[in-house]
């Protein structure tokens, strides 16, 4: 847990010492807050779904671009090898830098609350709905950048990680979209994969358990990936 | 503290480490010399636990490396090859990181941090970022993150490599001084280092130890010949001849040497023979004027070259 803790505080700095922080929040916010706004405008409704639809498909660029540095340029610098002669375990340093990334996206995503702040003053804006719609949205970021964690742990290449990650984020975006085009046994089954699919349900204002625990276990079961990943190479 | 049990080390179909067994005591400066490629580095990365054996066991104080990762990692300290460090941050932060991750409690930290840069020699670097530092702060950084935990065995690798002459002496030095109280592994393919700081040498070529004694004993494995050097004022009838046939030589090159007017002359003797007396003697009986006269002894050069070749 103190690892955790300090490999943790070590990535968060090293996100906002350099630029990758400020380019990230600033770009996601430029882009979500001028595709809002104009869905907004026209739909002229005191409600801020539209954001929420437009995020899930902002995150599969944004999370690969936060992940892709945490082990493949540890990788490729060699940082790897000091850092694995700490006494510090593969899932101290992996949980470390994943915390890190997901205190990020939520940083990003918590600066789009002042949109809410401003709709309210304009209309009746029903608090339920925005506020299942974070929760949500930060469930879903957070299954997305365990995939974009684990394909910076396969590789010592961070173009590699980040279009591989980008492609994982999209396969499981687009999982419940396709399902007209699936066998009807496995509809069910691919729907319940698909990270989109709970997080609509949530973003509904229903937060419901089964979700939360689809999350969590699929963000589990990612970081035993990656972590095997990382085991795997000490085998080469 | 280190011992190394029929280590075997494969890269896919290519063997590292072959079968080498090996205890390191304490207070050994253990020097791991070797070509390029020899093994050195990986077998230095499976007593860190970066790198598992492919077969056979390696523990250190008692704790297997595979086994027990977090008790190994807690008495070694590493210092990779290319001293890779994080170029973002600041020396001290990253120190101070390393010393919290080594569980040096709070309150001591700051204090342990100003003692091992002063050992270390970074004091002025301190409050530079990784990145701005050249390769000999870079190098002691490393050192420093490797000795903040006061750790009983220092693994270094190859750790004078691109240092400029001043600072591999002062590297040398500290090498010796923490190697009176800790025991050092340290790999090189430079052998006038081995002989400066080493008190056991092990020579490892294609993945197998081929020598292991201290520096002395493989001098004296030695079967190169014992050379002197002769160099004359001018021209002599016959000189080659009349060295010939001075007691126990065996040979006699002449090397002509460019920017030199007069040949240098090579005088090979089998071990423990000095004929430098009799040398003197016949360029007096033959009046010849002699400008120089050095012996030559056999080096770990020779002895390196002469286990790892073939």
């Amino acid at each position: 847990m103190k690892y955790i803790w300090s490999i943790y505080k070590k990535e968060l700095r090293s996100y906002f010492n350099s630029p990758v922080a400020y380019i990230v929040s600033t770009v996601f916010l430029l882009l979500s807050g001028w595709m809002f706004f104009q869905q907004f405008f026209l739909m002229g409704q005191a409600s801020m779904r539209a954001l929420f639809g437009i995020m899930p498909m902002l995150f599969i660029f944004f999370s690969p671009a936060i992940t892709m540095r945490l082990l493949a340029e540890e990788k490729k610098t060699g940082t790897i090898e000091l850092l694995m002669s700490l006494p510090v375990r593969n899932i101290d340093i992996l949980m470390g830098k994943y915390l890190a990334a997901l205190s990020l996206l939520v940083i990003t995503v918590l600066l789009t609350v002042p949109y809410g702040l401003v709709i309210s003053f304009i209309g009746p804006l029903d608090w339920g709905p925005v506020i299942g719609g974070y929760i949500g949205i930060v469930f879903l970021g957070a299954g997305y950048l365990a995939l974009g964690m684990l394909t910076s742990t396969a590789t010592s290449n961070q173009i590699i990680a980040f279009i591989l990650g980008l492609a994982l984020c999209f396969v499981f975006f687009i999982m419940d979209k396709i399902l007209p085009f699936l066998p009807d046994f496995s509809v069910t089954f691919f729907q319940y994969l698909s990270l989109d699919y709970h997080f609509n349900n949530i973003a509904r204002g229903v937060i419901d358990t089964r979700d939360v625990i689809f999350y969590l276990s699929f963000i589990a079961g990612t970081m035993t990936i990656s972590s095997f990943a990382m085991e795997s190479e000490t085998w080469r | 503290m280190i011992s190394i049990t029929n280590l075997t080390k494969k890269y896919g179909p290519v063997t590292a480490v072959d079968n080498i067994s090996l205890e390191v005591k304490k207070g050994e400066i253990l020097g791991f010399l070797g070509p390029n490629g020899a093994g050195k580095t990986t077998t230095l990365k499976v007593i860190t636990g970066y790198l598992s054996p492919t077969t056979g066991q390696v523990s250190v104080k008692g704790a297997d490396t595979l086994k027990d990762p977090q008790t190994v990692k807690r008495s070694i300290g590493y210092v990779p090859e290319s001293f890779p460090l994080y170029e973002d941050m600041m020396v001290y932060d990253y120190l101070a990181w390393v010393a919290e991750i080594r569980e040096i409690p709070a309150e001591k930290r700051a204090a342990r941090i100003r003692e091992i840069a002063d050992v270390c020699g970074i004091v002025q670097v301190m409050h530079k970022d990784i990145s701005e530092l050249s390769r000999g702060y870079r190098q002691r950084v490393g050192l420093a993150q490797a000795m903040i935990h006061d750790p009983d065995i220092l693994l270094l690798d190859e750790p004078t490599s691109g240092l400029d002459p001043n600072q591999i002496v002062e590297i040398r030095n500290l090498i010796k001084k923490i190697g009176q109280e800790k025991t050092v592994i340290l790999s090189t393919h430079i052998l006038p280092e081995v002989q400066a700081t080493c008190t056991r040498v092990i020579i490892i070529n294609k993945g197998k130890i081929v020598a292991d004694g201290t520096p002395e004993e493989l001098l004296s494995k030695s079967t190169a010949a014992n050379r002197v050097h002769l160099q004359f004022a001018e021209h002599y009838d016959a000189i080659a001849d009349n060295l010939r046939r001075v007691d126990f030589v065996d040979n006699v090159i002449k090397v002509e040497k460019a920017g030199e007017r007069q040949p240098v002359y090579v005088v090979e003797t089998k071990k423990d023979r000095d004929i430098r007396a009799k040398l003197f003697q016949l360029a007096v009986s033959k009046n010849w004027t002699l400008l120089e006269m050095h012996s030559e002894t056999a080096s770990l050069e020779d002895v390196f070259h002469q286990l790892t070749t073939n």
